[in-house]
């Protein structure tokens, strides 16, 4: 294969890595941007959603049991991401710490209900007819089913983005960011805010899970490998911003899937290494707020 | 909005602030209140406003009992609070600020109303928080708090850190909520506004109010105002 359909097909697959670890990583940053929450059983929700895809679709998903397992992820996401609320609302005003033991606890027992329930062998699934080739264009060839990741999660990363940025439940979400107490003094009830804020990270990590199903594969630790980028994502774009992990997220896909390609014995490195480099320049991230909302 | 007080109790962890305070405020009232630096006046603001729990004592609304409630429930019974500090949410702009405000009132202060007071405002409708001057940004929380609708406003030192021809424009904004008749609960170390836009005064000592008189009367009392506030002759 010449060198720029080898480098073409890196940078794309670093544009579908980096719009996965975006979707996953967006619910994270909320939550801990918007209640001040470390919740690190967020790697367990993707893993879930990536087990669903399995368990509902088999090793060879089906239009409809994709739209089943759909349906599934956003339930299960829902229903996680208003326990995971209820969960860690007593630990509200108390430090990371304990937040993130009462998380990590959680994300412990995930795990082994998981492995309990699946195994610990390595369950792969494959996309739907349609999907499962590849595309041929001009000579290049790429799997259908990542190209169709890249269209899908850019859609859902629009769909975050818009939301947050542009709608008044974004204006209201950033204003929780900003300062949750003046939030509650204008009459919205925090609790609301709250709740809402982790069903909607919970979904967005499910679905993520779902997505990458096909591409990473339902396995013990694929949590840990998740939780651990979405938080270098999270800390590098800042913390309470969907800028910055968006922007942060493009990066380390590229920085991973280019990395890989042309340094393969390199690449975790090259993403700690591009993650230290960040914060040595940026040491509160890409796009965390300093005092009086200059960026 | 009627306010009574009675015996109230409040302070940060092991340390009390407030010691067992009264204090009676009659709806469509204007009340300022003032004190030396540490005496317990946004403590009782906070607490007030439901950002602080109470650890003793009542709180009554119109007769209504709220001690204890969240800052998000009284807010919807007709409390706003401007805050020390302003605090405004800084990627927010000023518009969606009195947008959220609005959405759970609005009523008598629609955003055209708060617009009309701070004309300066409508011209940074579009721009954040963040990036507005001091001024603009006390404006903001001032006008952000009338768009809730309330019947109860709790000022928190409005004037602190403003150019003096800023705080003309809020004195005039204090002066019009007074007009509209809500009930006013006014602390200010600036004591030519505190006293210009309020009818009476009470002063706070180690978390208790110990003297309460027309402002008027107090204004042309300097001998109690140097003894309780330290103002010079």
């Amino acid at each position: 294969m010449p060198t720029a359909q080898i480098a073409l097909t890196a940078m794309v697959n670093g544009l579908a890595i980096g719009l996965l670890l975006f979707i996953t990583a967006a619910g994270l940053s909320l939550i801990f941007g918007m209640m001040d929450v470390l919740n690190l059983a967020h790697g367990a929700l993707f893993l879930t959603g990536a087990y669903l895809a399995w368990w509902i679709g088999g090793e060879q998903q089906t239009w409809p049991s994709l739209g089943r397992a759909v349906v599934a992820v956003v339930v299960f996401g829902a229903a996680a991401g208003g326990l995971l609320s209820l969960l860690t609302a007593p630990l509200s005003r108390r430090s990371h710490l304990e937040q993130a033991l009462l998380t990590l606890g959680i994300a412990l027992v995930a795990a082994d209900v998981l492995s309990a329930l699946f195994g610990d062998d390595v369950r792969a699934t494959e996309p739907p007819a349609g999907l499962a080739g590849t595309v041929t264009v001009a000579g290049w060839s790429y799997p259908s089913y990542r190209l169709a990741l890249v269209g899908v999660a850019a859609l859902l990363a629009a769909a975050v983005y818009w939301t947050v940025e542009r709608t008044s439940l974004g204006a209201l979400f950033r204003a929780t960011v900003g300062d949750r107490d003046m939030v509650a003094a204008v009459g919205v009830d925090p609790r609301l805010v709250r709740g809402g804020v982790f069903v909607l990270g919970s979904v967005l990590a499910t679905l993520a899970g779902l997505l990458g199903a096909p591409i990473y594969h339902a396995r013990p630790g694929l949590d840990t490998t998740i939780l651990v980028l979405a938080l270098v994502v999270v800390v590098v774009g800042g913390l309470g911003s969907i800028r910055g992990p968006l922007i942060a997220a493009l990066l380390f896909g590229q920085v991973e899937s280019v990395g890989r390609a042309v340094l393969p014995g390199l690449a975790s490195f090259l993403l700690f290494g591009t993650l230290a480099a960040v914060l040595v320049v940026r040491p509160r991230g890409l796009f965390t707020l300093a005092p009086g909302g200059r960026r | 909005m009627n306010l009574v007080v009675r015996e109230l109790s409040a302070g940060y962890g092991q340390g009390q602030v407030l010691h067992g305070l009264d204090l009676d405020l009659s709806a469509g009232r204007a009340l300022a209140l003032l004190g030396r630096n540490g005496v317990g006046k946004t403590t009782l603001v906070s607490t007030l406003a439901g950002l602080l729990r109470p650890t003793g004592g009542r709180v009554l609304l119109d007769g209504r009992d709220v001690t204890g409630w969240r800052a998000d429930r009284l807010a919807r019974a007709g409390v706003a609070l401007v805050p020390q500090g302003r605090r405004v949410w800084p990627t927010l702009t000023v518009h969606e600020h009195l947008a959220l405000a609005t959405r759970h009132g609005g009523r008598t202060w629609p955003t055209g109303r708060v617009y009309e007071l701070f004309p300066r405002l409508a011209q940074r409708r579009r721009h954040l928080a963040g990036q507005l001057s001091g001024g603009e940004q006390q404006m903001l929380v001032i006008g952000r708090a009338l768009a809730t609708d309330p019947r109860l406003v709790l000022m928190d030192e409005p004037s602190e850190g403003l150019a003096p021809i800023v705080v003309d424009e809020v004195a005039e904004a204090l002066r019009a909520v007074v007009r509209d008749g809500l009930t006013l609960l006014l602390v200010e170390h600036d004591l030519h506004l505190a006293l210009g836009v309020t009818e009476e005064a009470a002063v706070m000592v180690r978390g208790r109010i110990v003297h309460r008189r027309p402002t008027p009367d107090l204004r042309g009392d300097l001998p109690t105002m140097q003894r309780l506030l330290g103002v010079a002759a």
